[in-house]
Order: C-alpha cells, then structure tokens, then sequence
C-alpha cells in the first residue's frame, strides 16, 4: 500500500509546521522572515520533485498509510492524485509569495510568519489527507491562523470580519460533521476513498434522510466556495484581510471547498446530485451572476477583487455540476476539465490581484477606486502588470484564465445549455467590472496626491514575475495540468 | 506501587502538611507539590501497566477489572474496601493527579493561611481518588462525603465574589444530592437482600424492575446535581466564580466529574432496566443542557461566568454520551470527562490565576488588550479555547464526534440539537477572546492596552509549566486518542454487555 521512498507529502505538509516552531525560537526579524520564507520555498522543491514524478494513469501515488486510531478505524491516510496534486503545487507556488508580499512587515513579525506557516501546513494537508477525521483536522486547523491574521493585521473592521468568517467556516463544517458521524455510523469508516468504493456500489444512506445528509456536507464546503446565498462572510474577511491573507484565503482556501466537491460530494454522494441538479445550478448561476454584479457596484478595489471571486468560483462550481448532467462523456469530461483548471487559475489571478491591491494600498492607504486614477503614468510597470493580471481574470485568449473558462462553457453549453446562456451574462458584466476597475485605477487624470508614488519594487516585481510566468505559461500550453488532471476527472464523470 | 496508594499518598501528604509550622510557607508547598508528583507518578505507573494488560485481564477473566484491594470492612452491613479499576475509571484517576498537580502550581502565590489551604486541597484530591476507585457503595459513598467538606472550607475561606453565598450554595446542593444518593443507596441495599454493598455483587442480581424505575432517579440526580445536569446546575456557575482558582479547577476538572462518574458507576451499572426507562428523559436534559449552557454563556459579562456556563454545556456532551447506551456514544462520554477536567481547569486558571489575580477584574468591559501585557495567558486561552470549541487536533474533538455519533444512533433530533450549541460555543470563546485579550489593544494599532493595565505582573514560573503541561495532555490526547480511547471502549462494551 505505501510507495517505497521518502514520505514526500508528510515532508510537503509538516517542513512547514517545522518552520513555524524553528520562527518562534528566534529573535530577529530578519532571521524569522528568511526562515519562514526557505520552509515554504522547501515545500515548493518537495512539490516540484511529487509534480516531476507524478504519473497522471497511476491513480493516487505518494500514498502513506498507517493506522492511527484503532477505536475509530481511522488511518493515517495521506496521497494525490489527478484531483489534489494541481492544489498541493498552487499552495507550494503561492505561500512563498504571500510571504514575500509581507517582507516589509515590522510589527510582530514572529507571530505573522509562525501563523501563516501554521496555515501552509492545514492548506496542504486538506489537500493530501483522504481520511475524513485526519482531514477535518488540517481543515480546522487553517482556520485559526487566517482568523488571527485578519483580526490582528487587518484593516478597520477587522473584529467584525474575523468574527464573521470563523463563525460562518465554523457552522459549515459542524454540519458536515454530523453528516460524517451519519456515514460513519451507516458504512464504518470515514476514508474518503472507501466511502468512495461503498457509494459506487449502492448509496451510502437511504430514504428522505440521505437528503439532509448531503446538504449538510453541501453547506460545510459551500460556505468554503463560497457559493450564494453563503458568500456573505467573503467580501468582509477579503477586504479586511492583510494583502498576504487575502492571496491565501482567495487563491487557496476557496479551492478548500470547491476540492471538498470534488473529493466529497460527486464521488459520495452522485445520485444526490443528480437529484438536485437543477437547484445546484441554480445558486450557481446566482453566484456568477450576483456576484459579478456585486462586483460592478463596487466603489472600493479590495471588495470588488474580492465579488469578482465569488463570480469567479461560480465557473468552476458549474463545470462541476454540468459535468453531472446527462449528456455526452466528452463534454461533461471537459466540462469538468474546465473547473480543475478555472481553480488553478483563479488561483493565479485572484492571488496577483489581491497582491496588486495590497501594492496600491500601502502606498496609497486608501482602497476608494475614485481615489486612483492615473496610476499608468506614474507606475507604468504596476500598470502593466495590473493589467496582465485583470485579462487574465476576465478570460482573454493567450491568458491562462481562457482556456478554463473556454472549456467550462464548451461543456455546459450542451449539457445544461439554458444555464450556461444565462452564465454569458455573467461573463459579460465579469468584463465590464474588470475593465472599469482598470480604468478607474490606472487612465483618466492622476490625482496629483500621488505625484512621486514609487513604481513596483524589485521584491514585488519577482512576485508578480512569477504569477505571470504561470499566467502565460498555462495560457499557451495548459496541457501539464490538464493532462495531471484528465484520468482523475474521467474516472469521477463516469459515476454519473 | 499498586495504584491505591495514590490515597493514601495524598492523605499522607496532607497530614504531613498540618505537623509543619504555618510560616513554612515554602515548605509547605514544595510538600503539596510533591504529594501531588507522588500520586500522579503512582496513578501513572498503574495506567500503563494496565494498558499493556486490559485485553488480557478481559480475555481472562472475562471483566477489566484490576481488583486492587478488596477486604471486608464493616460485615455487619456487609460493606468491603473494594478498591478496582477498569478502562473507565482509570483515566480519570489520572486526570485527579493531573489537575491536583497544576492545581498546587497554579496555587504557588496564595499566602492567606497557605497551610491550611494546602491540607484541605490535598483531603479533597485523596477523596476524589477514592470515589473514582472505589467498588463497594458505601464506600464510595464516604469518599464522597469526604471530598465534600474541603471544597466548601476552600470556598468559603479563600473564595471571592459573594463566596458564603457560593459556598453555601453548592455545599446545600451538593448534601440534597447525596442526600437522595443515600437514600437510593438503602433502598438498593434493602431490595437486594441486605447482604452487600459491592457495587459488582449488586450488578450481578439487580433489583426487581418497578423498584429499579423508583430508585434509578434519586442515585442519579442526587449525582447529577454534582455534574451540573440541567437543571440542576444552578450551584456550578455560582460556585464556580466564587471558589479561588484551584478550587474552580478542581470543581470543574474532577467534582463535577464525580457527578458523572457517579451516575454511571452507582445509577448506570446498578439498575438497567430504570436506565432503559429513563435515557430519553436524561438524553433530552443533557440536550437542554448543551444549548442553554452555552446560550448563557454568551450573555455574561463576567468573565468566569462564562467559563460557569461553559462547563454547564460541556457536561451536556457526557450525560448525553452516556444516555445513548451504545459504544461509540459511552466512550465519547468517557473520553470527554477525561477532555474536559484538562479543559476546564486551563480555562478557570486563565480566569483566575493568570487574569483576575494581576486585574482584580472579571468583568469583559473593563479587561482588553492583555494578549500585549501577558502573552502566555493569551495563548493558553487560544489553546484552551479551541479545544473547548470541539477544534479537531484536540481532544475535546475526538470526545464530541463520538458523542454525536452516538446520539444520532439513538436519535438524529438529539444529534442535530446538540450540534447547534458549537458554533454557540464558538461564539462565546470568541467573544471572550475578543473582550479579554484583543480589543483595545490590536496589536499596537491603538496601544491603550498597555496603558489600562502598566504593570502587570509576568506569568510566573509555576503558571508557564502547569499550563503547558495541560495544553500538552490536550494535544497528545487529541492526536493519539488511542492510548485512552482503547481502554475506554473495551470496557464499555463489556458493560454493555451486561446490559440485558
């Protein structure tokens, strides 16, 4: 059962939890922020070395499995394959930036750089671990250090959106708790994988009960998404967040809840699915389509960035469930091709936009879009990058963000065809935000407040150098990850 | 050393403590901590050497019992000092040594009559350790009586807020509970035939069912009371805030898990058939209990009252845990006994020790900011916290999955109904962190935390090593459940098989 060779996924999930306590025995400022910064880049070399090795027909590899918990039949389960390892190598690429977007931090630095790393540990190892108690623990564990990120470095409403977000990630996950107790009193384990096998045979539980069953886990990954009408948390903990928490929460632990579907939901639960279908697609919908409007009626930067996630999600969760529908087996593969991807991507773009916001920010100390303008002249770089990052996001051909989206509609627009005409609109005002937002930032007359603002410094060009790398880089040749990702997603669409 | 010594160590311990000169203060403690040491090394030892051997003790004699001492006492009434151990009372017998430990290091600072402090501390502990030990119930029933003296000396002497009041309170409380326990006690004895009061003799012929439904009632409630069952709780919030800070952790730590305790050696084990008759109705209780503990708790404006009410909520989870009469729900219900005397203890030393003694204020308003000025109180709280809150990775988590597991066996409603006060419990841990520890402070953006309290003593020595050591058992406990957990459930099950 356990592949011969280092364990590389406890090595990925624990270097950086190692890191935390090595940054909490030192002094120095400097000396915490280069320690912490080498423990991620050391999860990021591991990474490399799982994605280099990585066989996309072998199924799940990298697999350790030890019992642990006898009383409980839980094992400690770890392993990646088609659906996780694309997330374990955006949390390895992102950390390290967000880090390094915080290189400057001066205040408490040593608590800063201990949570976060805290927080690189629970991303990957949600991403990793396939028992579901194991799992929780890395799912929980990533709520505290985002919490104390937020209420401690956040902006003005920081009580209130650190509240907000632990209260309502909190709520979810006690309602799939309790469906996992359920399942685990019907079946007798909580492996994700066994549960897996059990559900293909005969459904897991019977009668109206399985219903609640399966919205309960539904809620504890949509708030994660989040889909409407649970976004509410998401636009208050994003805006508040410092600029290194928002990268995270938006580039990662949104995919928490979109990977929890595609661990979770489809493989436990198909013939709950297909019988909800169309109230699926319909908070769906509403998620691309309020959120992008959300967006368009944003005066301040951060909080439009952060609508445009909810909108942005919204296309993954409908590859997902167009690729449930009926229809043919190519579309709905692609389909949900397309959704694996989008997560990448958008956790490419959200990462640099957020990244983008917080650059503007600390020059500027205001986040009012009417208080930009300009900025193109003065900061032609930031301009561009901006820019980059804002095509990305909205999907232009030659970007990374296209070919996700482009892939979502292929499929859905034969399979769940009235839904997807709908989805269009959402993509149109998904352009018209996106483009207004750079208008407002970067052309019209510069506000003469911001006359000698410095352009992009070396540090924060590397950040963005490397987020684009990846936006050019999967917009011309998306095959690695699509190809990472094709076996696993065939396997999970012929369920249905 | 066989594990009864732990008693007589105590004991032994205490006694040596009162021939000591009062202003020995020093002396005395350092005797107190080593008394303490010398229980908890016994306990431990014992524990670990039962584990290797419970499934063999099982498998031979067919019960988990370790049968420590067992002679007759009284034969006129037929009472026998009957001292055994199993799977479920042996982690509490470590919690007893761990929280007597940290309670005497959290008690380092107390200088008003040190002396006498320290002997009715230790009495109460050698009384916990017998309760949790004792097999006959007469026996039980003295160690009982024993341990209730102390607390309200304790109360009463080095208490704070209205501490008569509190004292006397949970001392009335506390006699109306054995007081109907006693009673039950005779009425059990009388219908068995009067011969004995082993607790395993009476569990092998038990009384006819009619009487069983009468009697059941009165030994458990008159238990109950002491676990602070809804609603007969009214004692523990108001005791709690007025007991001096290892008072509090002991009351929440082991006392109340003596009601528990006692509902499932003396009720549970004794009367089956009134158990079948009445586990809906204390299943529904301890529901009741789960949500308005934690309801209350988010409504207080003192800080200690929060941690009162919290422990009200807690205690739900074990009562209900045990009302399911099934393994996983039992076991949850023994473990988190076990989760929540670590808990709550860290939570009352917060309170007491690390916050009120350096603010002389419990109240929320008037605290905020001290995760700048003590730290190590912060994290604690954190940790403590999280664990309170059912984070996984804590024990407190492994506990409550198992709780709920075996609530929705017996009933989704009950499951789902007690799954509602978490994110309450949140709430309120969150509110108090926010209060207490953060706001006005923000780490440094307003910085007038710093000036509410200038000059706050550091968290001392004694403080940093008891605390650490509680978050350690919770984390260990919570990762590695199985060195607990195993022991838990094999004797369960056998109880359950008895169960007819």
């Amino acid at each position: 059962m356990n592949s011969p060779g280092l364990p590389y996924l406890s090595l990925i999930t624990f270097l950086p939890l190692a890191g935390a306590l090595v940054v909490l025995l030192l002094r120095q400022d400097r000396a915490i922020k280069v320690t912490a910064l080498a423990a991620s880049i050391g999860s990021l070399l591991l990474t490399l070395c799982v994605w280099s090795r990585y066989q996309a027909s072998a199924g799940m590899m990298f697999v350790e499995r030890y019992p642990w918990i006898a009383a409980l039949k839980v094992d400690y389960h770890l392993g990646v394959d088609g659906l996780s390892v694309a997330m374990v190598l955006l949390t390895a690429v992102i950390t390290p930036l967000a880090l390094l977007a915080h290189w400057k931090l001066d205040r408490d630095v040593k608590l800063f750089f201990f949570l976060f790393l805290l927080l690189q540990t629970g991303m990957f190892g949600v991403f990793t671990a396939l028992n579901f108690f194991h799992w929780f623990i890395y799912w929980e564990l990533g709520l505290i250090p985002m919490f104390f990120l937020i209420r401690f470095w956040g902006a003005e409403e920081r009580t209130y959106a650190s509240f907000k977000f632990f209260l309502y990630t909190l709520a979810g996950s006690v309602a799939m708790l309790l469906a996992f107790a359920v399942l685990y009193l019907k079946t007798g384990t909580l492996d994700f994988l066994e549960l897996r096998q059990l559900a293909a045979v005969k459904p897991l539980v019977e009668g109206a009960f399985a219903k609640w069953l399966f919205w309960g886990v539904f809620l504890g990954f949509a708030i994660k998404v989040p889909i409407w009408p649970f976004h509410t948390w998401l636009p208050d903990a994003h805006t508040q967040a410092p600029t290194g928490g928002s990268m995270v929460l938006a580039a990662i632990l949104l995919k928490m809840g979109v990977y929890g579907f595609l661990r979770v939901v489809l493989p436990i639960f198909p013939e709950q699915v297909a019988a909800h279908l169309p109230v699926l697609l319909y908070l769906t919908l509403a998620s691309i389509i309020l959120g992008a409007f959300a967006a368009l009626a944003q005066t301040d930067f951060k909080r439009l960035v952060a609508y445009s996630s909810v909108n942005h999600m919204g296309y993954a969760m409908l590859g997902i469930f167009a690729a449930t529908a009926a229809g043919d087996f190519n579309d709905r593969a692609a389909a949900l091709n397309g959704a694996m991807l989008q997560m990448f991507n958008h956790g490419i773009s959200s990462a640099a936009l957020f990244f983008l916001v917080g650059v503007i920010y600390e020059r500027t100390h205001t986040r009012q879009l009417a208080d930009y303008g300009g900025l193109r002249k003065i900061m032609p770089v930031y301009a561009g990058v901006l820019g980059i990052s804002m095509f990305s996001s909205l999907g232009l051909p030659g970007l990374n963000g296209f070919v996700g989206e482009f892939m979502i509609f292929k499929g859905a627009f034969s399979l769940v065809t009235g839904w997807a005409v709908a989805a269009t609109v959402g993509l149109v005002v998904t352009a018209l935000f996106l483009l207004n937002m750079i208008e407002k930032v970067c052309f019209g007359p510069l506000n003469e407040k911001w006359k000698g603002l410095p352009d992009l410094t070396g540090r924060e060009l590397v950040i963005g150098a490397v987020l684009m790398f990846f936006m050019f880089g999967i917009g011309v040749y998306p095959a690695p990850l699509i190809d990472a990702a094709n076996v696993a997603v065939m396997e999970l669409v012929k369920l249905f | 050393m066989r594990p009864d010594w732990t008693i007589y160590l105590t004991f032994l311990g205490a006694g040596l403590i009162l021939l000591l000169p009062r202003d020995a203060k020093n002396l005395i403690r350092w005797v107190a901590l080593a008394t303490g040491l010398a229980g908890l090394t016994v306990g431990l030892t014992g524990y670990f050497h039962y584990n290797d051997s419970f499934r063999d003790l099982i498998a031979r004699t067919g019960s988990g019992f370790w049968h420590v001492v067992n002679v007759p006492w009284i034969p006129a009434i037929g009472a026998h000092y009957h001292l055994a151990l199993d799977g479920i009372n042996f982690p509490l017998v470590i919690l007893n040594g761990f929280v007597c430990v940290t309670g005497i290091l959290f008690s380092w600072n107390i200088e008003t009559r040190t002396k006498e402090f320290f002997a009715f501390f230790l009495t109460l502990i050698a009384g916990v350790y017998g309760v949790f030990m004792a097999m006959d119930l007469f026996l039980l029933f003295v160690f009982y009586e024993l341990a209730i003296i102390p607390k309200y000396f304790i109360i009463a002497i080095w208490g704070s807020t209205r501490k008569e009041y509190g004292a006397m309170k949970l001392v009335l409380y506390s006699f109306v509970g054995s007081a109907l326990v006693f009673i039950g006690m005779l009425a059990i004895f009388f219908a068995a035939g009067g011969h004995s009061f082993d607790l395993l003799e009476l569990a092998k012929t038990p009384v006819g069912r009619q009487v069983q439904i009468w009697v059941f009632p009165l030994i458990f409630a008159g238990f109950a009371v002491l676990a602070g069952m809804w609603p007969f709780h009214t004692w523990a919030p108001t005791g709690h805030v007025a007991a001096p800070t290892a008072a509090s952790m002991l009351l929440a730590g082991v006392v109340m898990k003596l009601g528990s305790y006692g509902c499932f050696r003396a009720a549970m084990l004794l009367m089956p058939a009134g158990l079948e008759y009445w586990k809906w109705t204390i299943a529904v209780l301890a529901v009741i209990g789960i949500i308005y503990g934690a309801a209350v708790a988010l409504v207080q404006k003192d800080f200690k009252f929060i941690i009162g009410y919290s422990s009200v909520s807690h205690m739900g989870f074990v009562l209900l845990g045990l009302a399911t009469l099934n393994v996983t729900g039992m076991s949850g219900a023994v473990l988190q006994m076990f989760s929540h005397g670590i808990v709550a203890s860290l939570l009352f030393a917060v309170v007491g020790r690390m916050v009120y003694d350096r603010t002389h204020t419990r109240q929320l308003d008037e605290l905020g900011g001290l995760a700048k000025v003590i730290p190590f109180a912060a994290v604690t709280f954190v940790i403590a916290g999280a664990a309170s809150m059912g984070m996984p990775g804590f024990s407190g988590f492994v506990a409550e999955i198992q709780v709920l597991i075996g609530a929705f066996q017996m009933s989704p409603w009950l499951a789902v109904s007690a799954a509602v006060g978490i994110p309450v419990t949140v709430a309120y841990i969150l509110n108090a962190l926010n209060k207490v520890f953060l706001d006005r402070d923000d780490a440094g953006h307003h910085g007038d935390g710093q000036d509410a309290h200038p000059t706050l003593p550091p968290i001392s020595l004694p403080e940093i090593v008891a605390g650490v050591v509680l978050m350690a058992l919770l984390v260990i406990i919570g990762l590695y459940p199985s060195i607990m957990l195993d022991m838990i459930k094999a004797n369960v099950e056998l109880f359950l098989k008895g169960l007819p």
